[in-house]
């Protein structure tokens, strides 16, 4: 009843800030928003199924490479379009993959994980003629709803419809998620986390349920990236790199991957903190790298771990 | 005599390297019956348990399961065509209520694992099935209980119960009383066999250390040593012979005939 409450207060202020905070800090917001359906993705192998990735980054670069991509080449600007193809061409590569990677377990499977990432990497950084290398590419600034509202100022438009569409989508996304994990699929994801002995034992076919809840988490790692491109207006190798995929699973840790909105919560304390560490010292990760270890320690939980049970259900 | 074989082991050897783990078992259980196998460590009683429930590929020889060769064909195809087991040291979903870990196997028996989108709470015939079982095993005023938190017999239930909700038509169970206090142990068998007869379960067969479960409850009993089957007989037959007595009951054992003994080493 409580989490309902703070869940419903929590909406009507994501609907409200536009018309009370600055442009400065709405447009913090807009990855904040990415980030949570990113994380919703990244929380199902995380919490549920119990296999931390180390290369969701490659998704993410995925999703917000495929907005620069149609509309560089094919000119398409619809953002409806490119979150359905990033989704497609993330369940794609997820697909193929997880068929690897699910057969591995803990450090083995974080590390295939990153291996691939890496490979993603390399291959944006150096196929230049095609992706701009180090440079990047630009993003066209979406239609929205078939809308075109090049008209208005580049702020105006980020800070007042397409704020509302990235939240339109952050809910969708967390109200499909809330579904996936109180499906019975999700009781089974939970299970194999537990015991995967049992669990197949249980007639859980192991492996082939962590392949699912790899597709599923690269569909939303991916979709999150595509609404990562266009606030920035360009996209560059960084968002597929290793530190990339580290800084989401800090976000995770942060807020406390064992609650449903924790790593949601994290991903929007880190994008301020880091934007108010930034302007006191220059190095946040130093700063970042100290509060890491500081939770690891003191509160596995992470900051929903103050506020709510740990409960993954 | 003619009875309705459902799990068969015919000549059934398991190699490890140069190490024969299983050498020539075969084991046939019927319609109605409880098998228990005993035998001392190192007899081959956990391999053959793998290898009958299709966890293990044995090196030579055929396992057969309601007349399909299932040798190897693993735990999940298994669950499906019946068959299922639980563990000698015991098993649970630790972050797991008690009602969540028996929603598993009924998740699994209906084939709804893959129901991404429908509500688990709303779907009253997976809630309905876990229920049941856990009132069976007398564990309903515990359901919501994470599994982690029960006593040490109440997990040892548990395990055996999830199983139980596969509604399979043979269970094996790997040790179903070990690592619990004796007093304990009689309860769940108990508790085990009334399950068993209310669910129209066919057949039991049980790997077992405890001679008076095994006296108790088995139709036949199946003496393993060394990876040979040294004797499969009735319980009374089994205390006749001196052989099995000797090398896997142990002389210094009071064979209980029918009451009260020592636990076996």
């Amino acid at each position: 009843m409580r989490g309902r409450v703070i869940l419903g207060l929590a909406l009507l202020a994501l609907l409200a800030l536009p018309l009370v905070l600055s442009p400065y800090r709405l447009l913090l917001m807009l990855p904040f928003m990415a980030y949570g359906v990113i994380l919703l993705g990244l929380n199902l192998l995380f919490a549920y199924t119990g296999l931390v990735s180390f290369g969701h980054a490659l998704f993410v670069g995925i999703g917000a490479y495929t907005g620069a991509f149609l509309g560089a080449h094919a000119g398409i600007r619809s953002i409806e379009v490119v979150v359905l193809v990033a989704a497609i061409l993330g369940a794609v590569v997820a697909a193929l993959v997880g068929l690897l990677c699910v057969r591995y377990v803990k450090i083995y499977f974080g590390m295939l994980t990153l291996a691939f990432g890496m490979v993603f990497y390399t291959f944006v950084l150096k196929f230049y003629r095609i992706t701009g290398g180090d440079e990047g590419m630009p993003v066209p600034r979406p239609l929205l709803l078939g809308l075109n509202l090049d008209a208005m100022p580049k702020t105006d438009y980020l800070v007042g419809p397409y704020y509302y569409y990235c939240l339109g989508v952050l809910i969708i996304a967390a109200a499909v998620m809330w579904r996936i994990v109180h499906s019975p699929f999700g009781l089974c994801l939970r299970t194999i986390r537990d015991n995967p002995a049992k669990a197949e034992a249980l007639g859980v076919g192991v492996t082939r349920y962590r392949w699912y809840a790899f597709v599923i988490s690269g569909v939303f790692a991916a979709v999150g990236g595509a609404l990562l491109g266009p606030p920035i207006g360009n996209v560059d190798p960084t968002l597929a790199y290793w530190t990339h995929s580290g800084n989401l699973v800090f976000m995770a840790l942060l807020g406390g991957f064992a609650h449903f909105f924790g790593p949601v919560l994290g991903a929007f304390v880190f994008i301020f903190l880091q934007d108010t560490v930034m302007s006191v010292v220059p190095y946040w990760r130093l700063v970042f790298g100290a509060i890491l270890a500081v939770i690891v320690i003191f509160a596995p939980g992470g900051l929903m771990g103050f506020f709510a049970r740990p409960r993954p259900s | 005599m003619t009875r309705d074989v459902i799990l068969e082991a015919r000549d059934v050897r398991k190699l490890y390297g140069d190490f024969c783990a299983l050498d020539g078992v075969s084991l046939a259980v019927g319609a109605g019956e409880f098998v228990s196998i005993i035998g001392p460590n190192g007899a081959g009683k956990s391999t053959l348990i793998n290898v009958l429930t299709g966890v293990l590929r044995p090196t030579a020889g055929t396992v057969r399961f309601k007349e399909r060769d299932v040798a190897g064909i693993g735990p999940v195809a298994l669950t499906r065509l019946g068959l299922a087991r639980s563990f000698q040291l015991v098993q649970i979903f630790p972050d797991l209520t008690v009602l969540e870990t028996l929603l598993a196997p009924v998740i699994s028996r209906l084939g709804r694992g893959t129901s991404f989108f429908r509500s688990l709470a709303g779907d009253r015939e997976i809630q309905d099935g876990a229920l049941e079982i856990a009132e069976l095993f007398g564990l309903a005023d515990k359901r919501h209980v994470p599994a982690r938190q029960l006593p040490q017999g109440d997990k040892k239930l548990l395990d055996v119960a999830s199983a139980f909700a596969l509604r399979p038509e043979i269970i094996l169970l790997d040790e179903p009383t070990s690592g619990v206090s004796t007093a304990e142990k009689s309860a769940i068998m108990e508790i085990l066999v009334t399950a068993s007869q209310r669910m129209g379960l066919r057949a039991i067969i049980q790997v077992e250390h405890d001679m008076d479960i095994v006296f108790g409850y088995s139709d036949r009993i199946v003496a393993l040593h060394q990876g040979k089957v040294l004797a499969d007989a009735t319980p009374a037959a089994i205390r006749a012979d001196a052989r099995v007595v000797d090398m896997v009951i142990g002389r210094t054992h009071h064979i209980p005939s029918p009451p009260k003994g020592e636990r076996a080493g």
